[in-house]
C-alpha cells in the first residue's frame, strides 16, 4: 500500500506541469477511473465546464434536466455498478437542488462524489450572487463535504472525496469550489489516490472472539432466523453470504434494499421484511430464537413496534459501522466488521444443517398469504388490472435478468414484493427517503451503470410527475430504458392509509395526470397506454422489443391495498393478511 | 446484558479531532437532530499537535449519550469519543466577577467573601476591580449570589473542562492512528477488556 519515494540529489526535480483547477479535478476524475458524470452547468462552475469541452472523448457528460434528476441518476448509476456516481452542479439553486438527493443516498449509503461550483472565495459571506452556504446546508446530509479555495488543494480533496465515499459505509461526499480556484493555475504534480486517513477507520480489526460467540449462538438455535440488507451488495459478499446461509441452512429474508443479494428463487431466500414484507418473515421475526441481522439497520419500517420486536430471541448484528450496533435492537453478539470478511469466518465456525421444521413453518405462511393475498394480485379473476400482474407478467418475459427500478409508493412495496432477481445489484429503489419522483432519473443512471442489462423502471402516476422532465435526458442521451407506470389515478399509498386508518377521509390524493403517452410522444419517445388485461402480454413485448426506450402506461385497479401490512404502531406479528 | 442506566444525569463528552472548519457544526448537529441541549461546550488544541479536544456537557440517559458519541465518532475527522459521569472527571469552571472598587474598598467584609471563595483578583483599576475564581458550578454561582448585593456589575463563566481520571491522554493513541494499517489498540471495542468503564469504540 504505502509507495516509497527515493529522493537523491541527481534526481531531476519532479515533473510539474501548470494547469488550471478545473483541470486538475478533471484529470483527478480520469485517475478515480470516472467514466460518466450527469451534471448541469451554471455562473459558478463555468471554468470547470470550460474545461470539459477538451475531455469530451475522456469523460462522458449526462446533460440532465434539473440537478434533483442529475444526482439521482447519480445514484441509480452507482447502485448497479457499484462504482461512485459524480455529479456537477453550479452553486446556488443548483447546489440546492442537489439536497434531497444527497439526504437519499445518506441514508441508503450510496458512493457521490458530488462537485458543486461556489462564487469567487472574495465574495463568500457577501451574499453574492448564486451564493448559498452549501457546506452547512449539506453537512447533515453528506458524509464528508469540504470547500476548496484554492486550486492547489484539488487534488487532495478529490482523493479525500473518493476514499471516503466509497470506503467503509459508503455515502454521499460533496466538493464545493470557488470559482477563483477553478481558474487558478498552479504546478500540477500527479494524482495520487488517497489511501489512509488518520482520523477516519472505514473497516475494523475483525475480533474473532465475536465470530466465535456468534458460531456457538447459531450451533446451539433450534430456530434461527436470518435477515439481510444491503450491506452484503454493498460489502460484495453475495458469494459469501450465499455460502454462510447454504451451509447453515438457516431461511434469510430480505429488507427492501437487501433484495437480490440471493435469487429470489433460491429455497431458503423466504421473502421480504417490513411493513408490507411477505407474511412468514414478520410473524416468525417474534418466534425465532436467534436472529442473525446481516448488512442491515433495523429501519422502523422492518421493525414495527420496537419494544415488540424479536424480544425472544438473541440477536447476532454483523454490520461495518459500529453506531448501527445497538441502536435500534439491543445485540447479543455484535460483530463489527466488513461482512465480505465477518461472514467466512463465520461460515468456517458453523454446523452444516438443515431446519427443515423451521423452514416448513415459512412455507406454511408462504401457503397462507398466497391464499389470501397473492393469488388475487398475481392471478385476479377483478375486470381491473392489479399492478401484481403487471410485474408478474414482466417476471415472465425478463425471467427475472433486468435491472427494476422503482419510485416510492404502493407500486414499488408490489414491484418489490413480486419481481424476480436472479442477479445482485437489480433493484435499484429510495428505501430509506423515500424520495418520490427517484425512479425516472434513477433509471437513467441505473442503464449508464450497467449498459448491458434491461432496466425498466417502475412508476406511479404521482411519482412520475415530480421528475419527468427527465424524458428530456432520455431523448437527449438516445439511452434505452423502459418506463412501466402503474396508473391509479390516486397517490395511493397515501390513499391506502386514508382508506385503512383515517375512515376514507381521501384528503387531496386525488391526482390528474396529463396523456402521459403524448408526453413521451413529444420526448421521441414511443408509448403506450392499456386498459385491459388482454393486451398486456403484448404491450410488454413490444415494449422489451423495441429497440430504444419505451413508456407503457397500465391503467389499474384505483382503489386496490397492498397487503399484507404491519400498520404503524403494531409488532410484526401483529401483521394483517387484509 | 448489563442493566442500562435509564435516568438523566450530567455526562462530560471529550472528543479528539483534526482541526477543520466546519467540524464543529457537523458535531453540533448530532445533538441538535434529536433536540439534545448542550449545557456546556469547549473546545481548544489538546496536548497532542494539531489535535483538538473538545469537552461537551449533556444531560441524557447513558443510551442516549452511547448512540450520540458512535455517531460523533463516525464522523470522518473525529479521531476519537469518551464519554463519563462526573464521577469520572475531574472538571473545572472558570469565571469573572467585575466589581466596583469603591464598594470593595468601603466594606470590608466584601474582600473577607471574597477570599474566602477562593477569588483572585485579575485587574484591579480606580473603578472597577476583576476577580477570577475556578471551581463546580455551585462554587461559582455561590459567589454570585454572595456579589449581588454588593452591586456586582458584570459576571461570566466559561465552559465546563474536564481531565479524564483514567486516561493515559492522547500521544501514544495518535501515533496508532498515523499507521496506514491501524492495530487493535485503535480499533478496540467497547465490548471488550474495560468496556463497562471507559466508553471506546
Amino acid at each position: 500500500m504505502e509507495t516509497t519515494q527515493e529522493i537523491t540529489i541527481d534526481t531531476p526535480k519532479k515533473e510539474t506541469v501548470e494547469v488550471s483547477g478545473s483541470v486538475a479535478l478533471l484529470e483527478a476524475l480520469i485517475a478515480e477511473g470516472v467514466e460518466t458524470i450527469f451534471g448541469y452547468p451554471g455562473g459558478a462552475i463555468m471554468p470547470i465546464y470550460d474545461a470539459l469541452y477538451d475531455y469530451k472523448e475522456k469523460l462522458e457528460h449526462i446533460l440532465v434536466r434539473h440537478e434533483q434528476g442529475g444526482i439521482h441518476a447519480g445514484q441509480g448509476y452507482a447502485r448497479t455498478s457499484g462504482k461512485v456516481g459524480v455529479v456537477f452542479a453550479t452553486s446556488g439553486p443548483g447546489a440546492t437542488n442537489l439536497i434531497t438527493g444527497l439526504a437519499d443516498a445518506q441514508i441508503d449509503s450510496t458512493p457521490l462524489v458530488c462537485i458543486t461550483g461556489q462564487v469567487f472565495a472574495h465574495l463568500l459571506g457577501t451574499d453574492a450572487f448564486q451564493e448559498t452556504d452549501v457546506i452547512n446546508i449539506t453537512t447533515p446530509v453528506t458524509k464528508w463535504n469540504y470547500q476548496v479555495t484554492d486550486a492547489r488543494e484539488i487534488p487532495e480533496a478529490i482523493a479525500k472525496a473518493f476514499y471516503i465515499a466509497k470506503s467503509g459505509r459508503p455515502g454521499p461526499v460533496l466538493i464545493d469550489i470557488t470559482k477563483n480556484a477553478q481558474i487558478q493555475k498552479f504546478d500540477f504534480e500527479g494524482y495520487v489516490k488517497c489511501k489512509h486517513i488518520r482520523s477516519y477507520k472505514p473497516k475494523p480489526v475483525v475480533r474473532h472472539q465475536y465470530i466465535e460467540q456468534a458460531a456457538e449462538l447459531i450451533n446451539q438455535a433450534k430456530k434461527p432466523f436470518i435477515l439481510f440488507g444491503q450491506g452484503v451488495l454493498l460489502g460484495s459478499a453475495e458469494q459469501e453470504f450465499k455460502a454462510f446461509v447454504e451451509k447453515s441452512g438457516i431461511p434469510a429474508a430480505w429488507t427492501v434494499l437487501g433484495a437480490g443479494a440471493i435469487p429470489t428463487d433460491h429455497p431458503l431466500n423466504v421473502g421480504m421484511l417490513g411493513m408490507h414484507g411477505n407474511y412468514g418473515p414478520n410473524v416468525l421475526t417474534n418466534e425465532c430464537d436467534v436472529l442473525i441481522a446481516i448488512g442491515m439497520r433495523f429501519d422502523d419500517r422492518v421493525t414495527g413496534r420496537l419494544d415488540k420486536y424479536a424480544k425472544q430471541a438473541q440477536v447476532v448484528h454483523l454490520d461495518i459501522d459500529p453506531a448501527e450496533i445497538d441502536k435500534n435492537v439491543k445485540s447479543t453478539v455484535p460483530v463489527w466488521g466488513d461482512c465480505k470478511e465477518t461472514l467466512p469466518l463465520l461460515t468456517a465456525l458453523v454446523d452444516e444443517k438443515q431446519h427443515t421444521e423451521w423452514l416448513a413453518k415459512f412455507n406454511e405462511y408462504t401457503r397462507q398469504e398466497v391464499e389470501a393475498v397473492i393469488e388475487k394480485e398475481l392471478n385476479p379473476t377483478t375486470e381491473e388490472m392489479t399492478m401484481g400482474e403487471v410485474i408478474k407478467q414482466l417476471n415472465d418475459l425478463t425471467l427475472g435478468e433486468a435491472v427494476i427500478v422503482t419510485d416510492v409508493g404502493q407500486h414499488q412495496m408490489v414491484a418489490c414484493r413480486y419481481a424476480k432477481f436472479n442477479k445482485t445489484r437489480s433493484n435499484v429503489t429510495s428505501g430509506g427517503l423515500g424520495t418520490m419522483g427517484f425512479a425516472l432519473p434513477a433509471a437513467i443512471g441505473a442503464k449508464f451503470g450497467t449498459p448491458d442489462r434491461e432496466v425498466v423502471a417502475i412508476i406511479g402516476d404521482g411519482g412520475f410527475q415530480m421528475t419527468c422532465q427527465e424524458l428530456g435526458t432520455i431523448m437527449q442521451s438516445g439511452i434505452n430504458v423502459k418506463i412501466i407506470i402503474l396508473n391509479n389515478r390516486f397517490l395511493g399509498m397515501v390513499r391506502q392509509w386514508q382508506e385503512l386508518f383515517n375512515e376514507k377521509r381521501y384528503s387531496f390524493v386525488d391526482i390528474q395526470s396529463p396523456n402521459f403517452v403524448t408526453l413521451a410522444s413529444a420526448y421521441g419517445i414511443p408509448g403506450k397506454t392499456i386498459n385491459n388485461r388482454t393486451d398486456l402480454p403484448g404491450a410488454l413485448k413490444e415494449m422489451l422489443a423495441n429497440k430504444g426506450s419505451f413508456l407503457l402506461e397500465v391503467m389499474v385497479t384505483k382503489e386496490n391495498n397492498v397487503f399484507p401490512m404491519v400498520p404503524q404502531g403494531c409488532s410484526v406479528s401483529e401483521i394483517r393478511l387484509k | 446484558m448489563t442493566e442500562q442506566i435509564t435516568e438523566k444525569q450530567e455526562y462530560n463528552i471529550t472528543v479528539y479531532t483534526e482541526n477543520q472548519i466546519g467540524l464543529l457544526n457537523r458535531i453540533a448537529i448530532i445533538f441538535t437532530r434529536r433536540k439534545i441541549n448542550i449545557d456546556s461546550l469547549n473546545t481548544s488544541p489538546s496536548e497532542v499537535d494539531s489535535i483538538h479536544r473538545f469537552n461537551i456537557v449533556i444531560t441524557e440517559t447513558e443510551e442516549v449519550v452511547r448512540k450520540v458519541c458512535r455517531q460523533i465518532e463516525k464522523q470522518v475527522e473525529v479521531l476519537k469519543v469518551y464519554y463519563h459521569t462526573n464521577a469520572d472527571v475531574i472538571w473545572q469552571e472558570m469565571a469573572l466577577y467585575k466589581v466596583s472598587t469603591d464598594v470593595i474598598a468601603e466594606k470590608v467584609s466584601v474582600e473577607r467573601l471574597l477570599r474566602e471563595n477562593g477569588a483572585r483578583a485579575v485587574v484591579i483599576r480606580k473603578d472597577y476591580t476583576i476577580f477570577e475564581t475556578t471551581g463546580h458550578r455551585e462554587e461559582t454561582d455561590a459567589l454570585v449570589a454572595i456579589l449581588q448585593p454588593y452591586g456586582l456589575i458584570e459576571f461570566v463563566r466559561s465552559a465546563r473542562i474536564a481531565i479524564i481520571k483514567d486516561s493515559d491522554g492522547f500521544n501514544r493513541k495518535l501515533r496508532e492512528f498515523e499507521r496506514l494499517e491501524p492495530g487493535e489498540d485503535v480499533m478496540e471495542n467497547e465490548y471488550l477488556g474495560q468496556g463497562q468503564k471507559v466508553f471506546s469504540m
